[in-house]
Formats: structure tokens, sequence, C-alpha cells
């Protein structure tokens, strides 16, 4: 006689975990995703980064509703100190600083992110083409992507910033993009020309896959944490970067950023008026943005590279 | 020996390719530069004849020549050094002005350069050997945070605190005004007081790269067989440490040297605007602002083929390190 136990079997360790009798299980991307955010979310360093970005996209998404005036509204006395009503003092226009900085958030994010993006969308790219098949194309590639490591990436910005005519925060996008592609680029070519001579993609090959399968649904997905590192740095560079050209006044000055917040007070000598924490306060959020984003890049390093999990 | 011959053919082709893409750049881009440099000269009071028109089109590439006599012109020009005229320095050729600003960046860059790499190579080792404990967790965090740090807000900063309210240091210059550059001692004492801050910042700011690259190599090494067997042979910790870990732990840090050196380089170009340090990257920032498109294509040639020349220094320097290579 079998007794039918009420009491579910136990799930043996290793395995995927049984599929509930009528229910369906996550798919595996989702569950991938699941246990990649759980391994972040318990490794300190990673956490903390998490929760500072997640604070600034707060601010940025919010900002309508958290600042106290309008950032582009030139109605206060200019040069102030910090008050009751300017938390952080004014601009020599007489714009509120405080709401500038949380305004800001928002064009640091997005050029960050965006620009990194569209960096390691190209790096990806271009590095699966040249890992894929070596031969002339992979030599191309690849002396192209030395030549674009070599130049130094401000310098390159600057010049092609400056050479563009008008400056907008698309052209700052762009033009970070395209001096930051080469790290990435580097990295995802010797990456993909390892795994392509795993066994799993000659089966694959063997078995009569076409080639956009195999790059795209063998290589790919075993790159994914070196992919979302890759772009975790692009965004870093890129929001430094961004923070840089429009200091230098090579963005589009009307924006409200925290570039554009240093570029203020680099031209009005916000030192020699004592306004310190003018320049102190956009540095800061820009050095926290930077941390936070380097602090994940840190996690997904131990997700990769189990030796450097913490214990 | 194969290794040097590669290594010079590549830096070769390069430099080519640099000196190639210096041509081109102004070449693609949209805009007209020549109505923007005619704007220029005007405003400074040159008059503005039809040869001058001519003098800039011509020095800006304006196409009345094919491209290839354009590119042969170009390169003859680089040969000899014949840069042309900058707009913001119209009594003296590009070549003069960029000559007396590129000992001060050399210095400056070069120093900064191998203090951060000395500091931060030690201080990788350090947290790697202590990977997980606190001074690990420290160093790491630190070096962040202050590699997170935008190069011209900590020299704003820096410059506020220590130069104006302390007055510990200067608050602009290569060296005090009044004075004329010479090779005496307190010149170059003077000099080097004029240099610690924007030193300090660049070092701060780019020191980070080298820790966390050297941590990452250290715990990767420290889990190599022959560490292990150091250990177990009873040396004592700081020997395998140094000794064994480190000295091959160094080697992708050298290999990297170059994309670092290009990040003291581009931070240079932020940092000496702020401090008016008279340096290869105040030129760019004054030509920049002054849309003085000579002075900065050439100081962008510059500042390529130093890059190129220390990468291939540090290349040939790698041979002594890495036996590997010298089949």
């Amino acid at each position: 006689m079998t007794v039918i136990s009420a009491v579910p079997p136990p799930h043996a360790p290793g395995t995927a975990p049984p599929v509930p009798a009528g229910g369906r299980a996550l798919p595996g991307p989702l569950r991938f995703a699941a246990r990649a955010a759980r391994t972040l979310w318990g490794d300190a360093k990673a956490r903390t980064g998490i929760i500072i970005l997640g604070v600034i996209v707060v601010v940025a998404v919010f900002a309508p509703q958290l600042a106290p005036h309008s950032p582009t509204a030139t109605t206060f006395t200019p040069y102030l100190g910090p008050n009751s009503v300017n938390w952080l003092g004014t601009t020599g226009n007489g714009q509120d600083v405080f709401s500038q900085l949380l305004y800001g958030a928002r064009v640091s994010l997005l050029v960050g992110l965006g620009a990194g993006a569209i960096a390691t969308a190209v790096a990806v790219t271009l590095g699966l083409i040249a890992g894929y098949r070596p031969g002339a194309v992979d030599e191309v590639i690849g002396f192209l992507t030395n030549l674009a490591l070599v130049i130094p990436g401000i310098p390159l910005m600057i010049i092609l910033a400056a050479y563009l005519a008008n400056h907008s925060v698309w052209t700052v996008v762009l033009v970070v993009a395209l001096t930051s592609w080469a790290t990435g680029a580097r990295v995802m070519r010797s990456q993909t020309a390892t795994l392509r001579t795993r066994d799993f993609v000659t089966s694959a090959v063997f078995s009569g896959e076409r080639l956009p399968r195999v790059v795209f649904r063998e290589i790919l997905p075993n790159m994914t944490s070196l992919v979302a590192a890759s772009f975790l740095a692009s965004a870093t560079a890129a929001v430094l970067a961004e923070a840089s050209l429009e200091f230098l006044g090579l963005g589009n000055p009307a924006t409200v950023s925290w570039g554009t917040i240093l570029y203020s007070a680099e031209q009005q000598n916000a030192m020699l008026t004592g306004q310190w924490l003018m320049v102190l306060a956009p540095g800061l959020a820009i050095a926290l943005l930077m941390t936070s984003l380097t602090l994940i890049n840190f996690g997904i390093d131990a997700l990769s590279n189990p030796r450097l999990r913490e214990k | 020996m194969r290794y040097v011959l590669r290594k010079t053919v590549l830096f070769v082709i390069t430099l080519w390719a640099a000196l190639t893409l210096n041509f081109l750049l102004p070449r693609l881009m949209p805009g007209s530069p020549v109505d923007a440099a005619l704007g220029k000269l005007a405003s400074a009071g040159v008059p503005i004849t039809n040869a001058e028109r001519q003098a800039v089109e011509i020095q800006l590439g304006v196409p009345n020549a094919s491209l290839i006599s354009q590119y042969g012109d170009y390169l003859r020009n680089i040969a000899t050094l014949r840069f042309g005229t900058s707009y913001s320095f119209p009594t003296q050729t590009v070549a003069r002005t960029i000559g007396t600003a590129l000992p001060w960046t050399l210095i400056l860059v070069g120093v900064t350069t191998i203090v951060a790499f000395a500091v931060g190579t030690l201080l990788g080792v350090y947290a790697g050997w202590r990977r997980g404990r606190l001074a690990d967790s420290t160093v790491t965090l630190g070096s962040t945070l202050f590699g997170s740090f935008p190069p011209f807000w900590l020299g704003l900063l820096l410059l506020y605190l220590l130069a104006f309210k302390l007055g510990w240091f200067p608050i602009k210059g290569g060296y005090s005004d009044g004075t004329t550059p010479n090779w005496s001692f307190s010149f170059a004492g003077d000099a080097i007081r004029h240099s610690v801050l924007p030193a300090v910042t660049l070092a701060v700011t780019t020191l980070s790269g080298w820790v966390l690259g050297m941590r990452n190599n250290m715990i990767n090494t420290l889990g190599e067989d022959y560490v292990t067997f150091a250990e177990a042979n009873g040396l004592r910790g700081r020997t395998v440490a140094l000794l064994y870990a480190a000295r091959n732990a160094l080697l992708p840090n050298v290999t990297a040297f170059g994309l670092q050196l290009g990040a003291v380089v581009s931070g240079s170009v932020l940092v000496e605007g702020v401090f008016s340090y008279p340096g290869i990257g105040g030129l760019l920032f004054t030509a920049v602002t002054n849309h003085d498109f000579p002075l900065m294509q050439a100081l962008f040639l510059v500042i390529t083929l130093s890059m190129l020349v220390a990468i291939f220094i540090v290349d040939l320097l790698y041979v002594r390190l890495d036996p590997r290579v010298r089949r």
C-alpha cells in the first residue's frame, strides 16, 4: 500500500526547484536575475551602492516635488550664502542652488546611464564581431580599439565638443559615448575569443545553428556579468566626463546639472565670495553617484569571480 | 627580440594612425571653423584681408587642394614642427607656446604618476594580502571614494581650504609672479611649492585605479599553487606577499600603465585650469575657451604622441620584468 504524503519531497540541493503541481516555474532569465539580485544584495559593498543609487534616482524622479523653488527662476538676491530660504545659497544670477542640485540629478543620471549604455552597446557589438571570427576583421577592429585606448579620453572629448557648433545634452552624450567604448570592446573581444573555443559553442555550430543564434543565444548569455560590469564602469566614467565637459563650458550652460553648477561657481568665483557650499554640494553628489555605481560593480565582480566574494 | 620588434612596429603604425586621425578630425566635423577663427582674429585686432582669410583657410584645411596634397603638406609641417600661429597668443608660434608649457606638464604628470603608481601598488598589495578584513575594506572603499572625486572639484576645494583660507600654498600659477624661470635652487623650490596642490589633487584621484587593479591581481595570484607552497615552507607572510605574490601580480598593472597614464593626463587637463598652472592642460583650457583651433590641434597631437612614447617605453621595460616574453 503506498502512502501518499501530504508533505512535498525535500528539495535536493543543486537541482532546479521543483515545479509545483499545476503551476509554472519562473522563466530562466527571471530566475537568473532574481538569484543575481539576491547575491548582490548579500554583498555589503553592493548593497550600499544600490541604496545610494536608489536615493539619487528617487531625488531625480521626484525633483519637482522635493525642490522648494524652481531651479531656473532668477528671483533671489544673487551671491547669497546658505540661509533659511536658499539652503545652499544662490548663484550670480539669483537662482536657488539647492533646487538646481535636486533637478541636476536628472541630467547627470540621464547622461551617465545613457552614454554608458551606448558605449557598452558599441563595445559588445564590436567585441562579439571581433572575437568570434579571427582574421582580417578581428585585426582591424583590434587595431582601432588599441588606437582608441591610447588616446586620452578627456582631451579627445574636449576637442570633439569644441569643434561641434552647438552644444546640447545630446552632443555631450554622443561625445562621451564615442570616446569610452574602447575598454569594454577589448574585454568583450577577449572573452568572446575564449568562449568561442568552448565545447558548447562547437556543438551548437555542428548542430546547424546559424551565426546570429550562436552569438546571441550561446555566447552572449555567458558574458552577462561582464556586460553588466562594463556598463557600470562606462556609466561611472560618463558621469565624470559629462561633469568635466560642462565644467569647461562645453555643454549647454542653460541646462541644469551638477557640472553646470560647478561651471557657474568657477565663472562667478564662488571661492572669493565664500560660497564654498555651492562648490562642495554638486561635486560631492557627483562623487557619490560614481561611488555607488562602482560599489555595485564590486558586487558584480564578486558574482562572476567567487574568489572575490565576501566570506 | 621578436617582442621588441613587434612593439616597435606597433608603435610606428599607431603613430601614423594618430597623425592621420588628427589630420582628419577637423575635416570631418560639421560647421565652419573658418568663420569662428576669423571672428576671433578680428576681435584680437588683426585686420581681416583676403590674404588673411586665405591663410586661415589653408591652416584649417578648407579643401581647395586635393586631400592627398593637403595630407602631404600636413605631414611635412609636422616633421618640421610648423604648427602655425595661435589665436590666443598671436605673437608667437604654436610650437613655441607648447614648448614653453610642455616641461611643466611633463614634470607634474611624470612625478604624480610615479608617486601614485608606487603608493597605489603598495596599498593594493596590502589590501589584497589582508583580504576580507577591516584594512581591505577601508583601503578599497577609501580609494573608490577618492577616485570618484572629480579632479577639478577636489582642486577647487583644496585651493579654497589650503591656499585661500590657510595660505599654506600659493593660489595660482607655476611660479610666483614677477620671477622668471631659471635654473636656480630658489626657483626650483618655488616651483615645487606651486606644484604641490595640483600634484596632490591628481595623485589622490588617480590612486584608485592602481589600488583596485593591484588588489584584484593579488587576490588572483594568492590562489596560485606556488604561493601556498611558499607558505607551507614556512616563509614569513611579508616575504611571501612581496617577493612571491606581488612580483607576479605587478605584471598586469604594468601593462595597464598606459591606460592609467591616460587618466593622469586627462586629469591634468582639468586640474591645471583650476590652478592656472602653466602646463599643457592649462593651454588646452585656454584654447578651448577661445576656439583656438591651431593650438587645439597641435596640443592634441602632442598629448597623443607623449602617450604613445610613454607606453612604448613601458613596453620595452616590461621585457626586464617578465622573462617569458624574451623568447
